[in-house]
């Protein structure tokens, strides 16, 4: 129960998008057309279910308070902590990096898919925050993968229902000034309306 | 290039070329930073530090830096500028610091700084490069300070945590005679404190700003 908790609270009450307002940047540049959305999505749910749980195990091993001790005694005293979001950026950088090179090798059809996506997540702070979020709640292992898919899932819902409304909205006579850019912050307030109702669950 | 104006640098991004409004970077990190202004206000510092300082360092190594590893550079100088701003906070301004808990962090991906290194300050030398990201700085306070101005007033009928309209929920004052407590008048505006508000305002001011000058508009598609 826990844990259907955590996942339906990460992907809808406390979606990453529409709620926390991370990873804005691709969000309105790369959700003009629902494929390349559905292609990101999919890219950003891979990373976070494998990048918040291995930061999670990173925080827990050197980086916390005391986290040292497994290694000798003396080292109990250490706190590394302020080392957290450098280390933290290192290995999605890291992880973007490989999963790069082995869905090249093992998957070509899925790399071609993903591609581009793939080193603009490296930059999206919806990753970087989904770590520090993490951190900051105090999850266990346990809870922070099943954390990082369902901030993972609802990101990708966020944008791909997004791209939807986009391209459904050339039709429609926006006025002038608000074309483009404004019209879509005023669809994502209201998208972030609609996914808030749902943080009675 | 030719050499800009020193006004020019700094005074471009603000309205000509804003970063949010037109260049659609930096958004991320700022908008939940925007329901106070003190704190909306210290975002916007700490961001300004962080950019001139990596346009500086970025545009002091540009001519020794391979540019196939250019990006982990970059990188690695803000996420240290990062950790600066974000301790010198926790050591100076706790309570900000907690409020804003996890966003101070994220300037690291904040669009902003990556997208000023990797445009400008690769391409020219340190004085200018500072100028840009004040400038750009700039750009991204007025909009965040317009933005946290909004949510504030409207949502909590305060500015700064200095009260301006008494709101319903509060006492102004008891009266002497009866010893009965007189209410304020403002009904806040709950939808000012979620996020769904920060959007709105941001949406409305680029119309603002577009009607403004129009040859921000976007072309039909």
């Amino acid at each position: 129960m826990e844990y259907t908790g955590i996942f339906l609270k990460s992907v809808f009450s406390e979606n990453l998008a529409l709620a926390f307002f991370l990873g804005m940047c691709t969000f309105l540049a790369v959700s003009k057309n629902v494929k390349t959305a559905t292609g990101l999505g999919i890219a950003v749910i891979v990373v976070m279910g494998i990048t918040i749980p291995v930061n999670n195990l990173l925080y827990t091993y050197l980086l916390k308070p005391g986290a040292l001790s497994w290694m000798s005694g003396s080292l109990s005293n250490v706190d590394l902590s302020f080392l957290g979001l450098i280390s933290y950026i290192g290995v999605i950088a890291a992880i973007v990096q490989i999963l790069e090179m082995a869905l090249d090798r093992y998957f070509p059809p899925l790399y071609n898919a993903l591609g581009i996506f793939l080193p603009l997540i490296t930059v999206n702070c919806a990753i970087l925050g989904g770590s520090l979020f993490m951190v900051e709640r105090d999850y266990n292992f346990a809870q922070s993968c099943v954390y990082g898919i369902g901030a993972g899932v609802g990101w990708a819902m966020a944008i791909i229902a997004l791209a939807g409304i986009r391209e459904k909205m050339k039709y429609s006579d926006v006025p002038k000034g608000l074309r483009g850019l404004g019209i879509t912050f005023i669809v994502v307030g209201l998208m972030a309306l609609a996914f808030m109702s749902f943080g009675g669950m | 290039m030719a050499d800009p104006k020193i006004k020019d640098l700094v005074t471009g991004p603000v309205f000509n070329n804003n970063p949010i409004a037109l260049q659609v970077l930096g958004i991320c990190s700022a908008l939940a930073v925007t329901t106070k202004l003190d704190t909306a206000i210290t975002m916007c510092l700490a961001v300004i530090v962080v950019l001139i300082l990596s346009n500086a360092a970025v545009s002091l190594i540009r001519q020794f830096v391979p540019s196939s590893i250019r990006i982990i550079v970059q990188m690695t100088i803000i996420a240290s500028l990062v950790i600066v701003v974000d301790q010198v906070l926790r050591a100076f301004a706790f309570e900000i610091s907690r409020t804003m808990s996890v966003f101070v962090g994220l300037i690291i991906t904040n669009c902003i700084v990556m997208g000023r290194a990797e445009a400008f300050a690769m391409k020219n030398k340190p004085s200018w490069s500072m100028l840009d990201g004040l400038g750009n700085g700039l750009g991204y306070s007025v909009i965040l300070i317009v933005v946290g101005f909004f949510r504030e007033l409207f949502g909590s009928g305060s500015l700064f945590g200095y009260k301006l309209f008494p709101t319903v929920n509060e006492v102004v004052q008891v009266n002497e005679v009866t010893g009965q407590a007189e209410m304020g008048w403002y009904v806040p505006n709950g939808l000012m404190l979620l996020p769904p508000s920060a959007f709105f305002i941001i949406g409305l001011s680029i119309w603002v700003l577009r009607t403004w000058k129009p040859d921000q508009m976007e072309a039909e598609n």
